[in-house]
């Protein structure tokens, strides 16, 4: 890697935009737009991870596919920089991102239906080197051995199909798919939801060992909050496509400065008997329609502590402590509940 | 065994068993548990350990090629009757089903028809048992759906089950599950699908609907937050067997059986500073032909040739309504 670059973070992304335009009629005229990914901005260093958390329809996972090219975003830069290079990926071409691609990797959730059942794990394992054209012949079964050995695979079930692998040995092989061509970001979405509780931790530990060794940055995203907690450096908290907090995780768990954030902290069912959910005082009601948004803060008609100001104005991205912001009119005199 | 009235549930010896071409599946292999009146069971345990089976066996209404045996005390109007006894067509097995034990699922979509307005799918169940008119069953559908903390439930009554979010659809469910006062509800994982914040609200809504009705509830679980939140009492089955069983209490702050001890370690604890999880090596098994011996035996740090497995260790009470089933403590 570059010395010179590696000050500068991975991946700033700024001013995000993703509208999904609703179309009705014959003419599929465009009536509205839901705003999916709304006014984002994001900064992850090198080596880091960053946990994104939001509830179905926060728009997290439409995030994640911008950040790929999954999908191309409305508006806004995403500036990418693996291995000494610098590039807007927000604007870039199809043809200039294939070169980029290969920095970017993903793990996804599923590995019952993310993994080709036609395909053995070699096959699998070694295509993004073929279609890189990175290796081949014996220095490709080379790699794709090692890779095999390093999440956890015996190499003897090289040439076996996905079905014949639990849950877990999938999530390895997807991993180790992801990890072929030496990414620089890794999107893992929800990777350990899906798995047994007794298999979860050997992933986690998994993907953490990996990070170290291949100085690996990963946005993770997750709805478990004790997963973000345990595997994040900062969290991101999203609410109905807009950034809501964003803070280095003990200072976003200790002392939440936005009342979603403490309103989701609050929600989680601990495995104690002896620090029950509250009975009273939760939250209520559900997240808005996108694509018909309440005005002014989006999460002011679920939340406790709203005044008028609410409902009429966005609240500004405020800095309420080191690297900690939140999107809220009183985030400087509201005291929040955090986790202990 | 039964000494006083206030036990609703007794199973015994509870087998239920699928005959495959790849073998003999025992999903459920000889659980016995006693549920009390207005108590909480939580049956918490990983794929394949048999928890959801074990609901299906209470209800009689497991798939083929299942075959359910055991007794399954169920005190119930009519005095003590074995469900185990009961063939699943019968008249007494179908008073049973949806009067006195009712089941929420985790997929409310399958519990709908999506065809037909939330409103008549819970009229239609009323009209059935007849002695109620159409308008009668009406409102006291919208006043289910009322209870159970549907907004302008009066409209929502004539929207399809599609028309809602999936909390509210897990709202509708149990709206149904509660219509004939069950003396019984089987929740398996009813709140699995559902976000943070709509599950801690299913939560309290069925917290308060057990104290308002005075039920007894059995709660199916993987994840071991809303077990310790919800039960009174808890089961943590592996590979088809009970292998421990206590109050809540004794199961989180004292466990015994490696299998529970290795689950709790295994799991990020919120404001823990654990750089690494401990881990549990392997995966579930699938009990296909499962030998005699303790499910746990082949991932358990403890494991002792010769002991562990030569048979399935007795369950021991270590001490009052705590019970585990492992040659460390026999």
């Amino acid at each position: 890697m570059d010395e010179s670059t590696s000050s500068a973070p991975l991946l700033e992304i700024q001013n995000l935009c993703k509208y999904f335009p609703i179309e009705r009629g014959l003419m599929r005229r465009v009536v509205g737009h839901v705003r999916a990914v709304d006014d984002v901005n994001l900064t992850v260093g090198h080596g880091k991870t960053l946990g994104l958390v939001g509830e179905s329809g926060s728009g997290k996972t439409t995030l994640a596919r911008c950040i790929l090219r999954a999908i191309a975003p409305t508006s806004g830069r995403m500036i990418f920089r693996p291995q000494g290079q610098e590039v807007d990926i927000a604007g870039l071409p199809k043809k200039e991102l294939r070169s980029i691609r290969r920095h970017m990797q993903m793990i996804f959730q599923d590995p019952y239906s993310s993994l080709d059942p036609r395909k053995t794990v070699y096959d699998i394992v070694s295509e993004p080197l073929r279609l890189n054209q990175v290796a081949s012949g014996q220095v490709l079964e080379d790699r794709v051995k090692r890779l095999m050995e390093r999440v956890g695979l015996s190499i003897k079930y090289m040439h076996r199909y996905p079905h014949a692998f639990s849950g877990g040995q999938r999530q390895r092989i997807g991993i180790a798919r992801a990890l072929a061509l030496n990414p620089s970001l890794v999107v893992a979405d929800e990777p350990v939801s899906a798995l047994d509780v007794s298999v979860q931790a050997q992933i986690l530990n998994l993907l953490r060992d990996l990070q170290s060794e291949f100085n690996l940055t990963y946005l993770f995203i997750a709805h478990d909050l004790s997963v973000i907690e345990h595997t994040s450096d900062e969290v991101a908290v999203m609410y109905v496509g807009r950034l809501v907090e964003q803070a280095p995780t003990k200072a976003l768990f200790r002392t939440p400065r936005h009342p979603y954030t403490e309103a989701l902290m609050a929600s989680i069912p601990l495995p104690d008997p002896d620090r029950p959910l509250p009975v009273q005082g939760g939250l209520e009601g559900e997240l808005p329609d996108p694509a018909h948004p309440p005005g002014g803060c989006y999460f002011h008609p679920r939340c406790k502590y709203a005044r008028p100001i609410c409902s009429e104005q966005t609240p500004p991205w405020t800095e309420v402590g080191p690297g900690h912001h939140a999107a809220c009119h009183f985030t400087r005199e509201l005291t929040l509940q955090g986790i202990e | 065994m039964s000494n006083g009235n206030d036990i609703l549930l007794e199973v015994r010896e509870l087998r239920t068993y699928f005959k495959l071409d790849e073998g003999m599946l025992k999903a459920v292999d000889g659980i016995s548990f006693t549920l009390r009146k207005n108590r909480a069971l939580g049956i918490v345990g990983e794929s394949g350990c048999g928890k959801s089976v074990t609901a299906q066996s209470i209800l009689q209404i497991v798939p083929r090629p299942g075959r359910v045996q055991g007794q399954m005390i169920f005190h119930g109007e009519g005095g003590p009757i074995d469900i185990g006894a009961l063939d699943p067509e019968s008249d007494a097995m179908r008073q049973i089903r949806g009067r006195e034990i009712a089941m929420v699922f985790q997929e409310p979509m399958t519990a709908f028809s999506p065809v037909h307005t939330v409103g008549n799918q819970i009229m239609e169940a009323m009209l059935v048992h007849g002695g109620i008119s159409e308008q009668a069953a009406r409102e006291r559908a919208i006043e289910l759906l009322d209870q159970v903390g549907i907004p302008a439930a009066a409209r929502r009554v004539d929207e399809y089950p599609f028309h809602l979010s999936g909390g509210m659809r897990q709202r509708a469910m149990i709206a149904m599950a509660m219509m004939n006062h069950p003396k019984l509800l089987i929740a398996d994982e009813p709140t699995t699908a559902l976000d943070v914040t709509i599950q801690a609200q299913i939560l309290r809504l069925m917290k308060k609907l057990q104290a308002d009705f005075g039920m007894a509830i059995i709660y199916i679980s993987h994840n071991l937050g809303v077990i310790a939140n919800m039960v009174d009492d808890v089961a943590v089955m592996y590979r088809g067997k009970i292998v421990e069983y206590g109050t809540v209490r004794h199961l989180f702050k004292n466990p015994q059986h490696p299998y529970t001890q290795a689950l709790l370690r295994s799991i990020p604890h919120l404001g823990g500073e654990a750089e690494r999880l401990a881990t549990i090596r392997g995966s579930v098994p699938i009990p296909l032909d499962p030998p005699d011996e303790c499910p746990f035996a082949n991932r358990c740090d403890h494991f002792i040739p010769g002991r562990c497995d030569a048979r399935m260790p007795d369950a021991v009470e270590t001490e009052p309504e705590h019970r585990v089933s492992c040659v460390l403590y026999s």
